[in-house]
């Protein structure tokens, strides 16, 4: 996500090889993820010779059984393939032909954000940039605590780790309907606190509200219904001990720090 | 105790008659709190238009954890109200909003529904047929009109079809997560409300909401709606 920002050449950008070879090890693997596995941009010639940019539905950086039993392939299948896949198609149905096409994802989210009055693109945009955040979020193999840095400064902020987890997941617990809950980096705190917990209702998320996300629960019931049906806190509690990957989460507050250093 | 009695006749009067029947007086601290009402159907009765597995669960978990967690928001309401701590008094106000209309709505939703052969689906004869056409075009109008609605709306939420009673017209709303429909319009009866969050519709048609939309009026129960309108407009 900190290498998201847009490019129109038809270079495929060195993040799409690095996600391949460092969590698949091989390109069949990520083949078992639907037919299109472009990178981020694609653009293309119309008859007219006119250059039309479009978002691409990313694949998440594993492959779709992978985050089995706690997440299932089932479950996958359908928030990828069918909700993450519509956010992305429905996007650009939407900014086709208007100013917003041909600007990045994260541009296109805070105009249609629109200082909180939302206008009618931005609940795809901003899920089709969530979606993909929150694959990132998560590893096969994740969960534990985090280290380093990350868990220093989460001490620091927090108190200790388990405070921390404690407000992570009381805010995924007690968001009202549709939503997600974030662990966010703040880059003008007045309190001198760098980090917090966040929750947001359906699209809304933190990049608009002008912090830096490290770390994303999506608790939309799409998200754990499959698996877990009416018991949110049971998949909180499992995306917390086996999928969170705080590798993800260290690279990103290293990024956001050298950026206000 | 002028305070309970307070407490009381306002919840009372705020949720409107079809709760008393649910509400029970708690002897002892005299707070009236609330139950899950029971089906007037079993959970397959629906079926196929919607699943037992998904009634059941509706029913027994979704509904019944907005009435646990409404009771313990009133519970810390009335505590707070008694101690006079009015900064607790405004941070209930969204779990009792939360909690209280997913409990009102739901209740609603139950009595919305009908299995086909006790009369659901059956669209309405007599004075709401009537409004239907003369307010909203048709019956073909208010189902593509609620439909489109219901597709429509982002996260969570109702779709109503609604009396506005002052001014005797039919109206389509939508309200967001568990807003009830007064919250549109204080002059705003609900007729039939069509629960459209996820969990209304996922084990069984995933996120094709308009597959649900669709079958949903297969089991509406129009005399219900019409006993209601018929009340508001003599």
């Amino acid at each position: 996500m900190a290498t998201a920002t847009a490019t129109t050449s038809s270079a495929v950008p060195a993040t799409a090889f690095l996600r391949r070879q460092g969590a698949n090890g091989g390109a069949n693997r990520s083949l078992r993820w639907a037919r299109n596995q472009h990178q981020r941009w694609s653009p293309r010639r119309s008859g007219a010779a006119v250059i039309t940019a479009k978002f691409d539905l990313k694949p998440p950086p594993y492959p779709q059984d992978a985050l089995e039993p706690h997440m299932s392939q089932n479950t996958m299948s359908f928030h990828w393939g069918k909700h993450h896949r519509a956010y992305v198609d429905n996007l650009n149905k939407q900014i086709v032909g208007t100013e917003l096409q041909g600007k990045s994802l994260e541009d296109v989210m805070i105009r249609t954000y629109n200082k909180g009055d939302l206008l009618p693109p931005f609940n795809n945009a901003a899920q089709v940039w969530n979606h993909d955040f929150f694959w990132d979020s998560m590893k096969p193999g994740g969960g534990g605590k985090p280290s380093g840095e990350l868990l220093k400064a989460i001490e620091r902020d927090f108190g200790s780790f388990e405070k921390f987890s404690e407000e992570f997941r009381s805010a995924a617990a007690t968001q009202f309907g549709s939503g997600w809950a974030w662990l966010v980096f703040n880059p003008r705190p007045s309190d001198g606190k760098e980090l917090l917990v966040l929750k947001t209702p359906n699209a809304v998320n933190p990049l608009v509200l002008g912090y830096t996300a490290l770390l994303t629960i999506d608790v939309w019931e799409h998200a754990y219904y499959l698996d877990y049906q009416n018991r949110r806190p049971d998949y909180i509690s499992i995306f917390m001990e086996k999928l969170v990957s705080w590798d993800a989460v260290s690279a990103k507050l290293e990024v956001a720090k050298s950026r206000v250093a | 105790m002028a305070l309970r009695t307070i407490v009381s006749r306002k919840t009372l009067a705020a949720l409107g008659s079809g709760l008393r029947a649910e509400a029970r007086l708690a002897a002892s601290r005299g707070l009236v709190t609330f139950s899950l009402p029971d089906l007037p159907y079993d959970y397959g009765a629906l079926e196929p238009a919607i699943s037992a597995e998904i009634m059941q669960l509706h029913h027994q978990k979704h509904h019944q954890t907005y009435v646990t967690n409404y009771n313990k928001a009133l519970e810390q309401l009335e505590d707070a109200m008694a101690k006079g701590d009015a900064l607790a008094v405004v941070k209930l106000q969204s779990a009792i909003k939360f909690n209280g209309g997913g409990h009102i709505n739901h209740s609603i939703f139950w009595k919305n529904l009908s299995p086909i052969r006790e009369g659901g689906g059956e669209p309405p004869k007599g004075s709401l047929g009537w409004a239907i056409d003369t307010d909203l075009g048709s019956m073909e109008a208010l189902v593509q009109r609620m439909n489109a609605e219901g597709a429509a709306l982002q996260g969570s939420g109702w779709v109503w079809l609604g009396l506005d009673k002052d001014f005797k017209k039919l109206v389509v709303e939508t309200t967001a997560n568990q807003d009830p429909l007064v919250t549109k319009g204080a002059n705003l009866v609900p007729l039939i409300g069509i629960d459209v969050w996820e969990h209304a519709y996922y084990l069984q048609y995933k996120n094709v909401k308009p597959d649900y939309l669709k079958n949903i009026w297969k089991v509406i129960n129009w005399k219900y709606a019409s006993e209601v309108y018929e009340k508001e407009c003599h």
